[in-house]
């Protein structure tokens, strides 16, 4: 039988999904048991039970001073910072997008502008931000916009222009002004590839918020990651790594739930 | 007066010649099939019916007024495909061939209950009743353009443009919609434009068949030249041709 013809069975299917997960722990306990027999005091592989330790005193115990638990305060600020840079990005972006790709005018006026805007490495601007916007919030969310728009900008004109001609034309004959073209056409046609953009952008938002909480910061899983660095506490950075890709995973998730959901009349084409 | 006007038409793409020297005059409830070789610019001459180009030469007028710059409510089209908006139910199409041209281009409240309604009618007129709250994309291809005909006529244009409406159907559902379509318009009196490239097709349903041809040929250069209309065949009397062939076949010569 050829390779490309063998589908394997349903247990199979979910032990081989499972495989590089249990393979990568395993590899993991190994490494870090070679390394602790040799030497107790090593830090850099910590045992996992050391790391499982740390995950339930950092979940559960709080500050000594305050009292306040410094893992969910730091997921909090950090999700606040990359729920709002995200969600500016998606407004505009899809808003931009439409105009662009529905108005030919806009485009001449915008359509090269975004592309060269796009080609600016985001972090080179982090020290104007910073000097702009001071160390605040606002220079974090800003970097995450700055960071993402312009793809979302591009891919989202980019969609709109792909409406066949077919359905603008239709809806002109049905008497809909370029308003109600923009709100009842290309909006809705638009909207699951919003959410797709979205997802694509999870990635690098993530990114650029933890360069920024790496730089300045007082809170947030990036500032604690880099904290912690200086200790060498391999336990608490393994903890947020995981625990922000458990994050970035279930964001991931609910945005191809939600588009499922929403958009069934695009089922198969996502 | 004829009801659509077509004077001197020219259409060429950069320097390529589609359409020239195309005159024709139709009267208000005429049906018009077109048909010719493919390529030859039957498509584009919709195109400019609809307003969605405009000639390089020549004015197209309908019912009187001048010609117009963009499509508009009084003409209404069916694609091939692509015809109905794949993000609305069945029912909301054809309501939105009503509520499109609103501000918003929905309707609310008792307004929207009452179009549901007439919606409602008309697709149990055209047979589509049992799949309202569907998307179109869970329907056949004889369906979509059932509903992509509909949608079109609640709108009410005055003309109503079909680019091989029915190609790509089989043959017996397309013998159906023939039925539906011949139904409709015997109800609703509109002037028809139907490109196909299926003779049996024009002749039956069309009251004229206007044949687009090149009638000049450059062996060196086939795209030296556009086509017009070559024959304007009279296809009444129950769709066989040549009952009553017009005296002068080349449109070139009428005014
Ligand atoms: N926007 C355009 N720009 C340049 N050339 C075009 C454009 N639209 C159509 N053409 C050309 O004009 C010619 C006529 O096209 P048209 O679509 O009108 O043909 P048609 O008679 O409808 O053919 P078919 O039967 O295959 O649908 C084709 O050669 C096509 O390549
Ligand atoms: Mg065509």
């Amino acid at each position: 039988m050829r390779l490309i013809n063998l589908v394997p069975s349903r247990p199979l299917a979910l032990f081989l999904v499972l495989l590089p997960f249990i393979a990568v722990i395993i590899a993991y306990a190994i490494g870090s048991d070679i390394r602790l027999t040799a030497n107790p005091q090593d830090k850099l592989l910590p045992a996992p039970s050391t790391i499982g330790e740390t995950m339930v005193k950092l979940t559960t115990e709080g500050d000594r001073r305050t009292g306040d638990i410094l893992f969910w305060q730091d997921t909090w600020a950090s999700l606040q910072r990359l729920a709002l840079g995200i969600g500016i990005s998606g407004s505009l972006g899809l808003l931009f997008g439409l105009v662009i790709g529905l108005l030919p005018m806009a485009r001449s006026l915008l359509a090269q502008f975004v592309a060269v805007l796009s080609m600016i490495p985001p972090l080179a601007l982090l020290p104007i931000l910073f000097i702009v916007f001071g160390l605040g919030e606002l220079s974090k969310v800003v970097l995450i916009v700055i960071g993402t728009l312009p793809f979302i900008i591009r891919d989202m004109s980019q969609r709109t222009l792909e409406i066949p001609d077919e359905l603008l034309v239709k809806a002109q004959t049905l008497g809909a002004s370029s308003w109600v073209i923009a709100l009842r056409v290309a909006l809705p046609q638009v909207m699951p590839r919003l959410i797709q953009a979205v997802r694509l952008s999870l990635g690098p938002a993530w990114l650029f918020l933890i360069a920024a909480e790496a730089i300045a910061s007082d809170s947030g899983l990036g500032y604690r990651i880099f904290l912690v660095r200086r200790y060498l506490a391999m336990d608490v950075i393994l903890t947020y790594v995981i625990w922000i890709t458990i994050l970035a995973f279930i964001m991931d998730w609910l945005l191809r739930r939600a588009s499922k959901r929403l958009f069934p009349w695009a089922e198969g084409g996502l | 007066m004829s009801f659509v006007t077509a004077i001197d038409i020219f259409q060429s793409y950069g320097n390529r010649p589609i359409i020239e020297r195309v005159n024709l005059s139709v009267e208000q409830g005429e049906f018009i099939s077109i048909v010719g070789a493919s390529g030859c610019g039957k498509s584009t001459f919709l195109r400019l019916l609809l307003a969605q180009e405009r000639p390089t030469h020549g004015s197209i007028s309908i019912d009187g007024a001048a010609a117009a710059v963009e499509p508009g409510l009084d003409r209404g089209v069916v694609f091939q495909k692509y015809s109905v908006f794949p993000h609305m139910t069945v029912r909301e199409n054809i309501v939105a061939g009503e509520s499109m041209r609103t501000t918003w281009g929905r309707f609310f409240g008792a307004e929207l209950k009452a179009a549901r309604t007439r919606a409602d009618e008309t697709l149990a007129r055209i047979g589509l009743d049992h799949v309202a709250d569907q998307y179109p994309a869970t329907l056949s291809g004889g369906m979509q353009q059932r509903l992509a005909i509909g949608q079109a006529l609640a709108a009410k244009p005055s003309v109503l443009l079909l680019d091989e409406p029915f190609g790509a159907l089989d043959p017996g559902t397309r013998l159906s919609m023939h039925d539906f379509l011949q139904d409709l318009r015997a109800e609703t009196g509109m002037t028809v434009f139907m490109v196909t490239h299926d003779l049996d097709e024009a002749f039956k349903l069309g009251d004229r068949v206007l044949v687009f041809d090149k009638p000049r040929w450059d062996p060196h250069d086939p795209s030296a030249y556009g086509a017009t209309i070559t024959y304007d065949f009279d296809a009444r009397d129950g769709g066989i041709p040549f009952q009553r062939l017009k005296e002068s076949i080349n449109v070139r010569t009428t005014p």
